[in-house]
């Protein structure tokens, strides 16, 4: 519980509850009762077997998914609508296929009455530092999926929000590339501390990256059932933090949570 | 396979087709003449024929109307498809209603309008003109829906999570998916545009490719016929050739048109 003396929490799920109707009839609860706070500038991963509903609990702190029960506030307001200061990164690819990668990352600027001239400016400067301003001209099928997902980046990130969502937002990408893109990540975000509520199902990327761990339970009426703090010093490196004995143990730690969980969801499907 | 090579063995079937008809018309073959040239002329005859319009300059007349009556129809057809498309995917309602009415109209042969368009409108320009929209819409029409239906979730997502207003969603998502789906169907539209108008003028005219084979068919000059076919066959590939660059430029972004073909 936050004091009265604190700042309020970027994030804050209280009790939050997802239903969804189904075609056949009935009710299928996706996510019970679930509890999560994420502090301005904190980084949280969210880990859970496939299904568990963590894209859920992401979608309701984005405001495109409206909970069943329990409330969600952003910064101690609580959230009508879409959550305006969230920047999303999602799974799928969600370029416009029809934009340069320039004009896909002004775009966000651009629609918000920023001048073309000087949104393409700054795109082009957000290009950059995701290490793409070579390939401004390109369109997105030109652009291989790291690349792609750099842009996405830079279109979340150009906005500057305060809050950054993503879902698993690397899981289509080879090992060395999500690595590659992991030091990216961490080298924007402490370059402007933005609380970052990371989806995944990967462990290692999730301890690697993030300042906490949560682990979700296997759906259905999955819920939050366990919640680490990482205790590795910052600046990390991803290709080196894997030899880190701390990390080692911490991982040993989670999955034997984690993988009950992760049987279940096997056994279930 | 490179250019040269394909070229040629496409020129070499037009060849080998041609002396076939060639032989098969005029040199006896146990003594008897396979394909009568009453029936399938010849080549020497339908060329001579094609050069002598040429020379005379009226086959340019029929050719000018034909083709301002497929252009006209393409353009109205277009542009009512991808606007009636557009509202139908937005309201879903409206489709709703509308939909047993849309596949009515769409599954009935639109050559029997022919006439009915020709009462209405005469026998000029306007009733081909109009068989050829009733044929070009619905191409575009199902194109423009599906299009705008199928714009991808996450797009939309994406988009309205960059704060995208609604008129923003139309200007940057559904209507450029739209487009894009109208632009893919914009061979066949250009056919049926084309179609339409040779069809009316069939049916019933007073001027245009259409006319011109008809007239040769009542009186038996198979000749004419063939080379009003062939004259048709040329002009459809030379929009085609223009259809396939304004789309190459147009659809630059797309997979298939900009990378594989540049």
């Amino acid at each position: 519980m936050q004091g009265l003396s604190s700042p309020p929490a970027a994030v804050d799920l209280k009790d939050v509850e997802v239903a969804f109707q189904l075609a056949a009839g009935g009710r299928y609860t996706a996510v019970e009762r679930a509890r999560l706070t994420v502090a301005a500038g904190e980084f949280v991963a969210v880990v859970g077997p496939t299904g568990c509903g963590k894209s859920t609990l992401l979608n309701v702190a984005a405001g495109l998914l409206r909970p069943a029960a329990g409330s969600v506030e952003i910064f101690g307001a609580p959230l009508a609508g879409l959550n305006r200061q969230a920047g999303y990164l999602f799974q799928a690819d969600a370029l416009f296929p029809w934009k340069t990668a320039l004009e896909n990352v002004a775009l966000g600027r651009e629609i918000a009455g920023m001048p073309k001239r000087m949104a393409r400016e700054r795109a082009q400067d957000w290009l950059g530092r995701v290490g793409l301003a070579a390939f401004a001209q390109r369109y997105p099928h030109m652009l291989s999926g790291g690349q792609r997902k750099r842009v996405g980046l830079a279109q979340v990130l150009i906005r500057d929000p305060a809050i950054l969502l993503m879902d698993e937002p690397f899981g289509p990408l080879d090992a060395q590339t999500r690595q590659i893109m992991g030091n990216l990540l961490l080298e924007l975000w402490s370059a402007a501390r933005k609380a970052v509520v990371f989806v995944t199902h990967d462990l290692e990327e999730a301890i690697a990256l993030a300042d906490r761990v949560v682990i979700m339970s296997a759906g259905p009426s999955s819920r939050i059932i366990g919640d680490w703090r990482v205790p590795l010093a910052r600046p990390r490196d991803i290709f080196e933090i894997r030899l880190d004995g701390a990390f080692h143990d911490l991982h040993r730690e989670i999955w034997q949570v984690l993988k009950a969980e992760v049987v279940k969801s096997y056994a279930a499907a | 396979m490179n250019r040269v090579t394909l070229l040629t063995l496409q020129l070499l079937v037009a060849v080998v087709a041609i002396a076939l008809w060639h032989v098969l018309t005029t040199v006896p073959l146990f003594g008897t003449i396979v394909l009568p040239p009453f029936f399938f002329s010849t080549p020497e005859k339908v060329f001579g024929r094609i050069a002598k319009w040429i020379a005379e300059g009226s086959v340019w007349r029929h050719l000018a109307v034909t083709l301002t009556e497929s252009l006209l129809a393409f353009v109205f057809g277009s542009l009512s498809g991808a606007l009636v498309g557009f509202w139908f995917a937005r309201r879903q309602t409206v489709a709703a209603v509308f939909d047993p009415y849309v596949k009515m109209m769409n599954a009935l042969p639109r050559v029997v309008l022919a006439p009915i368009f020709a009462l209405w409108l005469g026998l000029g320009i306007w009733s081909k003109v109009a068989l050829g929209i009733t044929l070009v819409f619905f191409v575009v029409f199902f194109n423009v829906y599906q299009g705008v239906k199928e714009a991808s979730a996450t797009l939309v997502d994406n988009a309205r999570m960059l704060g995208m207003s609604e008129r923003q969603l139309l200007r940057h998502v559904y209507w450029p998916s739209a487009l894009s789906w109208m632009f893919s169907s914009l061979h066949t539209s250009v056919g049926f545009a084309v179609v339409g108008a040779v069809v009316g003028e069939y049916l019933g005219a007073s001027a245009g490719l259409g006319y011109l084979i008809q007239q040769a068919e009542g009186v038996f000059d198979v000749a004419g016929v063939f080379a009003g076919m062939i004259e048709l066959a040329a002009v459809v590939m030379l929009i085609d050739l223009v259809v396939g660059a304004i789309e190459r430029r147009l659809l630059i972004w797309r997979p298939m048109s900009g990378a594989a073909r540049e």
